[in-house]
């Protein structure tokens, strides 16, 4: 039979922590951690935005996808330390102080969150996609959303909102353009 | 027929308009909370040890160098907890962690409560259990078989019986074997369903809390304490009554709260070890505890999709109709019983809508194997004897050279009728959701004419709204909703039922809404705690939007005569004339006379005093079969549905491609369309996914450990992911049942059934070739294709010839002279 462990063996065996820097949402957090945390532990453990959930651990379902300098990522995936000096935002940055993003909003219209849990992670791979394609057409939704599963929904009202938000999204820099013309002139 | 069903769209302000759910925004903002979410202060770590074997004997557990690790604050074993739970009354044969026994690799046997999730598992390791193995059983046909040479995978009841075996049904209605014998055409065929799982992407996860003492005290008399558990579960009210059985509190002193849950499908319909364990290591250490599932115990927890066996015998008539049905099931239970009496019932049970059957007979058996214990997924029990028995119609609308859309519709039960196993069919839009599919699809130009190797196929089906009889026998309400209204113009809901995703929080505020006329953004709903919400009885049988509908009808309009009354008397008018609509009390003859609803609140308070109610809705008792069995089954009201799926069969490499699939469902009337829809989608895609990719399979010994899952990741069990899913169009046929809230009924699992059968038929119309093995991945596709090619029969089936019933020439039917 193995020895009861002391204290010594104890803190000689466990794992050691250590303090990173990350920056999420805009704000910087320092926080203590084990070595082997992801950034989504950190996320959910340390900082406490829960918002980024885990449905495998191993990188499978997308749940726990953020937006890591302006990339989708699998916060399950990446290892704290690798966050480091990288911007990273999770579905509770997606928001402005003028109300929700035009995501979450028509997927909030469209009923494209059933239970919800894969929301914040299609959420984060859907901002990335309509950050670098305006105009995105089905498939190209199809291709951005492959890593994200989700169960309730066979995806059908999720390309719906994300349509949608593509449409308000555009009409939205075409109206702050509009001001902005206005303003110069 | 109700008021309410009589009411067309025009006479609702908010019901049938699509609406926002009260939690979307939650969800999409990260907002939302999840059980795993919580962090309460001092709350420990626990995780549970499983069994590598898949049947042994339990000979000794050493839990000292465990107990001894620094960190560690409680280790539990089976003995900790001997009483035995089930989910249905009568077949208890479960512990929260094994006593003698393990029977399945994965069953849990001892569980830890440590400072960290790091901790705990290193305690893990320090856990000694010696096991002697045992044989074990993991195909059906050989525990069916057993003699009882080597233990059964439960002691029998009685001596010489054989201890495998959980549920025999037989049932027979009808000259089943003389109309077989009569019948012009019969076709007979085995089928195998593939076993298959839920995988909500939450997994599940429980935490449970002590408070100790206080006055509290036991139903011993001794002062005991409260505990409290949060858990991700859809049937928190027989979680309740089963914490408090096996731990041996007193029900009153046992809370259950029910945060968000992230999708259940069935898979989080019954207790589950880890509730259990926190709830014991949290009396134990005195500490809040956690567990959450790691994704490869949700696999081992399972309880989705029996394997069914099935032979099918099926009879019709040169005319077109039915005569005979006859179906012998042998269904893989694993290791334990969980709903398996259920499903043994609706494995014969719900098959005798939408068509009118003559005569039908099932002989159904359910069997433990070593195995994770199945259970009920979405469709319980129904999905796959809907698979065989569609298929046979499709084989039986060929032999009698019919078109299968016109062969369902010549064999229509109709509505207000009985079955012949004799479930009351109230509504039935069945027929509405053929001509939809028929329609949508482009069936005429398609069918029998596309292309070789490009197909489509038709499939029907029933389902229940929730079952007339609870699991535990009592005459009490199935549903049950609190309101009241206050002074500033809100009403505040009280529901019992669970929220896992179906919008059930949302029906409830949308009723109030519509009944009392406040706006959506009035509505509180309180939810998810059994300390102050009325019984609900769960996320289940499709009941919930059908029985809390109607008792939240109940409850709303106790209140809405109380706030007309106080109106009427303020304008001295009658009652009946008040209106409350859109955030007002108006004058139905003049509607520019109105009050803000606030102001007819406060009149009503001031009439009667704080204004509170309660609604009720209870199942009709009177309408169920007079034979044993006869109540499993009957339901309120039934769902119908139909389904067209398109695709493309590569014979070549046996690669299917669902190019899209129409569903079309009869949900009775549509409370919120988008909702509606999405229960459909999501349906349809879960069906299609069972078709084509998801297999719960286990290890033999030639190829690892045997009984081993095969796959316990989302990488390996395949889902289908946004590239793998069809074009789904859910097309809502609203029949209006008369005793479903405004007419609605089931729309959650319904939609589902089809999926299968009606690919199957596709691919049978693209390339000649049958499939009665699920799922349709491409080697069995490639295997049939093959076979097919060797006897020359890999081709385009022939078009039908026979005119429609109810055209000019097609009739009466002539009996051909075969």
């Amino acid at each position: 039979m193995q020895q009861p462990e002391t204290a010594a063996t104890f803190f000689a065996m466990s794992s050691t922590s250590q303090i990173v820097r990350l920056t999420v949402n805009g704000d910087v957090h320092e926080v203590g951690v084990p070595t082997h945390f992801t950034l989504l532990e950190a996320l959910r453990y340390a900082i406490g935005l829960t918002g980024s959930k885990q449905g495998c651990d191993k990188g499978d379902c997308g749940a726990c996808t953020v937006v890591v300098d302006g990339q989708p990522t699998l916060a399950c995936l990446t290892p704290v330390w690798e966050a480091e000096g990288k911007a990273v935002t999770t579905v509770e940055g997606l928001a402005g102080p003028e109300g929700p993003h035009p995501l979450q909003d028509a997927f909030d219209v469209n009923g494209a969150a059933q239970c919800g849990f894969c929301t914040p992670g299609i959420l984060c791979s859907a901002v990335v996609l309509l950050e670098q394609n305006a105009t995105p057409t089905r498939a190209e939704i199809q291709d951005a959303l492959a890593g994200n599963l989700c169960r309730c929904t066979g995806y059908a009202k999720i390309y719906d909102a994300i349509e949608a938000a593509a449409v308000q999204c555009r009409a939205d820099v075409a109206n702050r353009e509009g001001l902005s013309e206005r303003r110069r002139t | 027929m109700s008021d309410d069903a009589r009411k067309s769209q025009s006479d609702f302000t908010l019901i049938g308009s699509s609406m926002r759910k009260i939690e979307g925004l939650d969800k999409s903002t990260g907002r939302a909370v999840y059980t795993d979410d919580i962090t309460l202060p001092g709350m420990l770590h626990g995780k549970i040890l499983r069994s590598p074997h898949a049947h042994a004997r339990i000979v000794s557990i050493d839990t000292a160098a465990a107990q001894a690790l620094l960190g560690v604050h409680g280790v539990i074993t089976g003995q900790d907890m001997p009483t035995t739970y089930g989910i249905i009354p009568w077949t208890p044969d479960e512990h929260p962690l094994c006593v003698d026994r393990v029977r399945y690799i994965g069953d849990g046997v001892a569980a830890v409560a440590a400072v960290d999730e790091d901790t705990a598992l290193r305690a893990l390791d320090l856990i000694q259990v010696v096991y002697e193995v045992l044989p074990a059983f993991f195909d059906p046909h050989d525990a069916l078989a057993a003699d009882g040479a080597s233990p059964y995978v439960h002691d029998a009841k009685k001596e010489g019986w054989n201890g495998n075996i959980t549920k025999k049904v037989h049932l027979e209605f009808g000259e089943v074997d003389e109309l077989m014998v009569a019948s012009d055409v019969v076709v007979e065929d085995d089928y195998f369903f593939e076993g298959t799982t839920h995988t909500p992407i939450e997994p599940h996860c429980a935490i449970g809390s002590w408070q100790r003492g206080g006055g509290v005290r036991g139903s011993d008399g001794e002062e005991s304490g409260k505990l409290t558990v949060w858990s991700s579960t859809q049937v928190p009210h027989y979680l309740h009554r089963e914490l408090a059985r096996v731990l041996e509190l007193d029900q009153a002193h046992v809370r259950v709260l029910q945060p968000l849950v992230g999708g259940a499908f069935g898979g989080k319909s019954e207790p589950f070890d880890l509730e259990f364990c926190v709830g014991k290591l949290a009396m134990v250490t005195g500490r809040p505890v956690k567990i959450l599932y790691t994704r490869e115990e949700v696999f081992y927890a399972h309880r989705g999709r029996h394997p069914f066996h099935m032979h099918y015998r099926t009879g019709a008539n040169q005319d077109g109709k039915l005569t005979s049905v006859d179906g012998k099931i042998l269904l893989d239970g694993g290791a334990y019983a969980s709903f398996g009496l259920v499903t043994t019932y609706y494995s014969g049970q719900l098959l005798c809508a939408p068509y009118a059957m003559p005569a039908y007979r099932f002989d159904s058996t359910r069997v433990y194997t070593n195995k994770p214990a199945c259970g009920p997924k979405r469709g319980h029990g129904s999905v796959q004897p809907r698979f065989a028995f569609e298929v046979q119609m499709d084989r039986l609308a060929e032999k009698l050279d019919l078109d299968p859309i016109d062969f369902r519709r010549r064999n229509f039960i109709g509505s207000d009728t009985r079955t012949i196993n004799e479930l009351r069919i109230t509504s039935n839009g069945f027929l509405e959701c053929l001509e939809a599919v028929e329609s949508a699809s482009g069936w005429s130009e398609k069918f029998r004419k596309l292309s070789f190797g490009r197909g489509l196929g038709v499939a029907g089906s029933t389902y229940i709204s929730g079952t007339n009889y609870p699991i535990y026998p009592n005459d009490m309400p199935q549903s049950a909703v609190q309101m009241q209204i206050d002074r500033s113009g809100r009403v505040a809901v009280f529901s019992g039922a669970s929220e896992i995703g179906q919008g059930c929080d949302s029906v409830v505020a949308y009723i109030a809404a519509e009944e009392l006329g406040v706006p959506l953004d009035y509505i509180r709903v309180m939810r998810g705690d059994t300390d102050f919400t009325p019984v609900d009885l769960g996320a289940y049988s499709s009941r919930v939007t059908f029985m809390l509908g109607n008792a939240a009808i109940d409850a709303a309009r106790k209140l809405r005569i109380l706030v007309q009354g106080a109106v009427a008397a303020e304008w001295n008018v009658k009652p009946g004339q008040v209106l409350l609509a859109g955030g007002y009390a108006m004058f139905a003859p003049d509607t520019a006379r109105r009050m803000p609803i606030k102001e007819a609140f406060n009149l009503a308070e001031a009439m009667h005093g704080a204004l509170g109610s309660t609604g009720s809705y209870n199942t009709p008792k009177d309408v169920h079969g007079e034979y044993r069995g006869g109540t499993i089954g009957a339901s309120p009201a039934y769902s119908f549905t139909a389904h067209v799926a398109e695709v493309d069969v590569d014979t070549d490499t046996g690669i299917v491609e669902v190019k899209k699939i129409w569903v079309a469902h009869d949900c009775g009337r549509a409370l919120n369309p988008v909702l509606v829809e999405g229960q459909m989608e999501g349906s349809a895609y879960m069906g299609f996914g069972e078709a084509l990719m998801e297999e719960q399979i286990y290890k033999d010994a030639d190829h690892g450990r045997a009984g081993l899952h095969n796959a316990p990741s989302l990488l390996d069990y395949r889902i289908p992911t946004s590239l793998d899913t069809p074009e789904l169009e859910a097309l809502i046929v609203e029949s209006i049942d008369p005793e479903g809230p405004y007419g609605a009924k089931e729309a959650g699992e319904g939609p589902l059934h089809p999926s299968i059968p009606a690919i199957a038929n596709a691919i049978y119309d693209a390339v000649g070739v049958r499939m009665t093995r699920l799922p349709f991945s491409a080697p069995n596709v490639w295997r049939n294709v093959e076979a097919a090619r060797a006897e020359g029969t890999l081709k385009k089936p022939a078009v039908p010839t026979r005119a429609p019933a109810g055209a000019p020439d097609g009739s009466p039917v002539q009996r051909s002279a075969d």
